[in-house]
């Protein structure tokens, strides 16, 4: 691993600077479970290594039924899924924070980190699409938010700037009409990546019927997908077997993946189908509960 | 033109004791406690995260020592394999090891030892599809991992029949 410096700031002016005086020769640590990983391969290089655990805001984690859930851009899978107020208000971020790696990943690994590697398989940014999150972003010029269904725009690359970094994601607060829930296919029960994942959310209306709803998929693009027609399909309907697969077929279409070891195309997108239709019938169970 | 990088001075407890050391910021913890502190307990399997023969725990939590800088050591606590046992007994979960065969060449097992440790500690009477779960981050080429797993139903047994004979003492 090529040498580098290392700071630990406490505050975000104090990160900014740095990552600004730095441009791309700065890279961002938060549990490093991925850029640890990448600097000793040699697929990063970096000239100086920011840890950003060390701001408050970044390991803060507040829910309010007005607001939503504001969670710290470093808080860890650990955190998230331990937490059982939280789990049970936002299923799709604990199911998909509970299969990140193993336990130790998991004590490390935050979902700042998960969504700003990019990676088209990353396991949480399909729940974090269907939660309509967004990530609040701190940068030389100021601050701004990117709604996690634009956030990545090509394998390992996300729409930041130099100088700018993730402070938070912002989720909408969810009622007890509301439910989500994610999924990926693995050839063995834990510590893989995903062949496919996805994502999906439902809310209910007074009588029972679909008011609102959210699939996303990953693995089967070069960035997590947000299914829009197949969610769209959805809204004002029963949430019925019959509904639910007109949905999945509707997700397939937006699937284009690529074959490689883990699966070829046609696998992966038979897969979106299936998890389409068992996400959303979780989904709606939670939903019901 | 090269120029050193001054290394880091490192505060930290390990096992119990205040330790100080230096380190660049490029070196693992994983680096720091074998080749500077002398714990060669924790082992290398992959180097990037898989094995799990690293594990060491920080503050409380499991983690793979290889994806850990030194420098992120600072005000840290830190258990290794070396704390495990008691002077000169043995913990539970290393005595059920030894009298259970789990190991064969022995690599993953500090590894092991110290996940089934954090395990047992917070999840006492874990099913056995729990300890499968919870260890994966463990991987063993050799036992094929039923041993092990029967090791830590043992010892988690040993451990709770030691607990109820403390607090009936009472
Ligand atoms: C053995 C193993 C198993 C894994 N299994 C899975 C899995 O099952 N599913 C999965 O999705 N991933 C998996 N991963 C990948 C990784 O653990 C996750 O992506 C993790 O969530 C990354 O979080 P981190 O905090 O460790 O990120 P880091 O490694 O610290 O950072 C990741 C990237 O994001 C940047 N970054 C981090 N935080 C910020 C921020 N706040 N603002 C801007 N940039 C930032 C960093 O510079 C870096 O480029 C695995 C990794 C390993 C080693
Ligand atoms: S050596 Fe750290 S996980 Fe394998
Ligand atoms: S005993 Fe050899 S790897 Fe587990």
């Amino acid at each position: 691993m090529k040498d580098f410096q290392y700071a630990a700031p406490t505050t975000i002016q104090a990160a900014t600077s740095l990552l600004t005086e730095h441009g791309s020769g700065a890279r961002i640590l938060a549990g490093g479970t991925d850029i640890i990983v990448q600097l000793r391969e040699g697929l990063r290089e970096a000239d100086i290594v920011v840890d950003i655990k060390k701001i408050p805001e970044l390991r803060e984690c507040q829910y309010s039924d007005e607001s939503g859930l504001c969670l710290g851009a470093a808080v860890t899978c650990c955190e998230i899924y331990e937490d059982a107020d939280l789990a049970g208000r936002y299923g799709a971020l604990a199911d998909s924070t509970h299969i990140i790696g193993g336990w130790q990943i998991q004590s490390r690994a935050s979902v700042g980190g998960n969504l700003c590697n990019a990676s088209p398989a990353a396991d949480t940014i399909p729940a974090l699409i269907v939660l309509n999150a967004e990530a609040q972003v701190t940068g030389p010029n100021g601050q701004r938010t990117i709604a996690a269904d634009a956030f990545c725009t090509g394998p390992g690359i996300n729409s930041l700037v130099d100088g700018e970094f993730v402070v938070a994601i912002q989720i909408p607060p969810q009622s007890a009409s509301m439910g989500s829930a994610y999924q990926r296919f693995i050839p063995r029960n834990e510590m893989d990546i995903a062949v496919v994942g996805v994502g999906s959310w439902i809310e209910l209306d007074a009588d029972g019927n679909i008011a609102n709803a959210r699939i996303s998929l990953g693995a089967v693009a070069a960035t997590p997908l947000f299914a829009v027609e197949a969610s769209q399909f959805l809204v004002g309907k029963e949430p019925s077997d019959d509904n639910f697969a007109e949905a999945a077929e509707l997700a397939k279409q937006i699937a284009t993946p690529i074959t490689d070891m883990r699966g070829t195309a046609h696998y992966r997108t038979h897969l979106v189908g299936v998890l389409v239709k068992r996400t959303l019938t979780t989904a709606l169970a939670r939903a019901q509960a | 033109m090269t120029t050193a990088t001054k290394k880091i001075h490192v505060t930290t407890t390990v096992n119990g004791e205040s330790v100080e050391f230096l380190c660049e910021p490029r070196n693992s913890l994983l680096e720091v406690l074998r080749d500077t502190l002398g714990l060669t307990g924790c082992k290398e399997g992959c180097n990037n995260g898989n094995c799990g023969a690293c594990t060491v725990i920080v503050n409380k939590l499991p983690v793979n020592s290889c994806l850990v800088f030194g420098v992120e050591a600072e005000g840290a606590e830190i258990e290794t394999v070396e704390g495990i046992a008691d002077a000169n007994e043995l913990h539970p979960i290393q005595d059920c090891f030894l009298e259970g065969a789990a190991l064969q060449c022995g690599i993953c097992t500090p590894g092991f030892l110290v996940s089934a440790k954090a395990l047992l500690e917070k999840k006492p009477g874990a099913s056995e599809e729990t300890i499968r779960f919870d260890l994966s981050g463990n991987l063993c080429r050799c036992t094929g991992y039923d041993k092990i797993v029967r090791a830590i139903q043992e010892a988690d047994k040993q451990m709770s029949a030691a607990t109820v004979d403390s607090t009936t003492n009472d």
